[in-house]
C-alpha cells in the first residue's frame, strides 16, 4: 500500500533525533489519534542549517517526517514555510488516501517549528 | 528464516485433507442439492453428511444447523433473525462492549430500528460479568449475545454461567464461537446457548462458509429470502464444496484439539514470557481464561502499524489494534473497553499462533521484536529512554 519511497524513508529515516541548541521546536498531533511529530530546527542567518525529528506514529507519519527534513534543509525560513502537506505527499510519490489527513502532518510540524523560531527571535532581540 | 505467519485469528490456511474432501464438489459432483436426479441427490447427501458431522461436534441435532456464508452472516442471522421474530414479545437486547463488529454493528443497526440495546462493560482482563448480565436482564429482553472468546485479546467468557442466567429469565442466548470452534470443547447443551455461530476459515477450512446452530423451537426470521434451502431460513443454492470443507476441517480440529492446544499453550507462554522482558510492555487479556494461541501486548511509546511494517520486513505476519489498522480513527474498541488509554492501545500487537508455528519461529520472533521496539522508541518523542 505504500510507495517504495515511503518504505525507503520508513526503513531508513533521515535526520532522526533532537538538536540540543535548536532555536525552533514544533510539535503537532496527539497521542489519542496515534500520531505525534516533533521537529527541531537550527536557523542561522535565516537559513535552516540543521533539522531533526522524532515521531510517534504509523509508517506514513515516520516517512513524511523524514522527507520534510530533506526538503527543508538549506532553505530559508521563507522558502521552508511554503512547503505544504500536499508537496510532502507528492515528494513521497503519493500516500494512501486514508493517510492524507491523519498522518500527513509534517508541514504543520515545520510551520510550528518556524513559528517557535520567530517567537524566540523576537524575545531575544527584545531583551 | 522463511516467512512466519502468526495471524491465525485473522484466517488460517485450508488443510490439504480439507481441500481433498472439497475437490469433487467443484468438478464432477457439481450438482445443485435441490435437484431430483443423481447429481442433485449426491450433492444433497454431501450436505446431509456435513450437517450430521457439524451437529454432532456441537452436541446438537442435524436440523438445528443452518449453513451460512461465515461468521458475520451467522451473527447477523442470529441477532436480526431473533429480534425480528420476537419483537412483539420485547425489544431489548444485551451484548458486551468487546464483541466483534459483526455483533456490535448489527445490534446498533437494530437500535436505529427501534430496539433497545444494553452494551455491558468488561473488566480489565476483558471479562463480562454474569452478575452484570443478570442485572441488565428485563422482562422484555429477547436476546443476549456474548462472544465465547474474544478475537483480539483471547479472553474466554463464562458462557455456561451466563447461559444459566439467561435461560432463567426466558431470553434467548447467542454466542459468537468463531474463535473457539475446534479449539474449545463446545456442547450447546452444556453451554446453555440457543444460538451459536462459527466460521470455516478460522479452523483451517475454506472462507465463505460458516454454520449457525439454532436450538429447536427458537423462531428466526431469515435474512435471505428466495428458496426453501436450510429449512426456509437461508435461501440460496448451498455452497456444497465449502460446507463439506467446513465439516471436514471442524472434525479434524476436534480430533486433534487437546494435543494441539497443549503444544500451542507452551509456545504461547514462551512468547508471552519473552515479550514481557521488554520494558514498558503490557500483556492484554486474562492469563488464565485465554485462548491457547493468543498473545496480545502493548508496547508503550510506539504505534502498531509501524511495528507491523517492521515485522513484515522480517517476514513476520501479525496484526495490531492501532487506529491505522482498525480502519477507523480510534484504536481497538476492545482494548479501550478494557480501560487502556488511546495512547497505549495504539501500540498493541497481536500474534496468534497456529498449526505450522514452531518453537524456532517463536525464538526468531523474540529475537526480532525487541530490536524493532527499541528502534521505534528511539524515534518516538514520547520515549525518554
Amino acid at each position: 500500500m505504500y510507495s517504495d519511497k515511503v518504505m525507503d524513508h520508513f526503513t531508513n529515516p533521515r535526520n532522526v533525533g533532537e538538536i540540543a541548541d535548536a532555536n525552533g521546536v514544533g510539535e503537532v498531533g496527539n497521542a489519542r489519534c496515534g500520531d505525534i511529530m516533533k521537529l527541531w530546527i537550527k536557523v542561522e542567518e535565516d537559513v535552516i542549517t540543521d533539522i531533526k525529528f522524532k515521531t510517534f506514529g504509523c509508517g506514513a507519519a515516520i516517512a513524511t517526517s523524514s522527507i520534510i527534513t530533506e526538503m527543508a534543509i538549506g532553505k530559508t525560513i521563507a522558502e521552508a514555510e511554503q512547503i505544504t502537506n500536499q508537496q510532502v505527499a507528492e515528494e513521497l510519490h503519493g500516500l494512501p488516501s486514508v493517510k492524507m489527513h491523519c498522518s500527513n502532518l509534517a508541514a504543520e510540524a515545520l510551520a510550528a517549528a518556524i513559528e517557535d523560531y520567530r517567537k524566540n527571535a523576537t524575545t531575544n532581540s527584545a531583551s | 528464516m522463511s516467512a512466519i505467519y502468526m495471524d491465525h485469528a485473522a484466517t488460517t490456511p485450508v488443510r490439504p485433507e480439507v481441500v481433498e474432501a472439497m475437490l469433487p464438489y467443484f468438478s464432477f459432483e457439481f450438482g445443485n442439492a435441490s435437484s431430483v436426479y443423481g447429481w442433485g441427490r449426491r450433492a444433497h447427501q454431501a450436505l446431509d453428511g456435513a450437517r450430521d458431522t457439524v451437529s454432532k461436534l456441537l452436541g446438537a441435532q442435524a436440523n438445528e444447523i443452518i449453513f451460512t456464508s461465515g461468521g458475520s452472516e451467522g451473527a447477523n442471522l442470529a441477532i436480526k433473525g431473533v429480534a425480528w421474530a420476537y419483537q412483539t414479545k420485547g425489544k431489548h437486547i444485551i451484548t458486551s462492549a468487546i464483541e466483534h463488529h459483526a455483533v456490535l454493528d448489527t445490534v446498533l443497526w437494530l437500535k436505529k430500528h427501534g430496539f433497545e440495546v444494553t452494551i455491558l462493560p468488561v473488566d480489565e482482563e476483558g471479562l463480562v460479568s454474569p452478575v452484570e448480565i443478570e442485572k441488565a436482564l428485563r422482562p422484555d429482553t429477547i436476546l443476549v449475545s456474548i462472544m465465547h472468546a474474544n478475537n483480539e485479546v483471547g479472553t474466554i467468557q463464562p458462557i455456561k454461567e451466563i447461559g444459566t442466567i439467561v435461560r432463567k429469565h426466558g431470553a434467548h442466548f447467542h454466542t459468537d464461537a468463531v474463535q473457539t470452534a475446534g479449539v474449545l470443547d463446545i456442547n450447546v447443551e452444556d453451554l446453555g446457548v440457543d444460538l451459536l455461530s462459527l466460521s470455516g476459515h478460522k479452523l483451517y477450512g475454506p472462507k465463505g462458509v460458516g454454520a449457525l446452530y439454532v436450538r429447536k423451537g427458537v423462531r428466526l426470521d431469515p435474512l435471505i429470502h428466495g428458496g426453501a434451502q436450510e429449512r426456509r431460513r437461508r435461501a440460496g443454492t448451498e455452497n456444497v464444496a465449502g460446507i463439506v470443507g467446513l465439516a471436514k476441517a471442524f472434525e479434524l480440529a476436534r480430533v486433534e484439539r487437546l494435543q494441539e492446544n497443549e503444544r500451542l499453550i507452551k509456545l504461547r507462554d514462551r512468547l508471552i514470557e519473552g515479550v514481557r522482558k521488554i520494558p514498558f510492555t503490557k500483556v492484554n487479556g486474562s492469563l488464565v481464561q485465554r485462548l491457547p494461541n493468543n498473545v496480545n501486548v502493548c508496547f508503550q511509546y510506539i504505534e502498531g502499524e509501524s511495528m507491523l511494517l517492521n515485522l513484515d520486513l522480517k517476514g513476520i505476519a501479525a496484526s495490531s489494534g492501532s487506529a491505522c489498522t482498525s480502519g477507523s480513527l480510534d484504536p481497538s474498541h476492545v482494548l479501550l473497553a478494557m480501560g487502556l488509554t488511546h495512547e497505549i492501545a495504539h501500540g498493541s500487537l497481536r500474534l496468534t499462533l497456529g498449526r505450522e508455528n514452531t518453537e524456532a519461529e517463536i525464538d526468531f520472533v523474540l529475537q526480532e521484536i525487541p530490536v524493532i521496539v527499541e528502534r521505534l522508541r528511539e524515534m518516538s518523542p514520547l520515549y525518554q529512554g
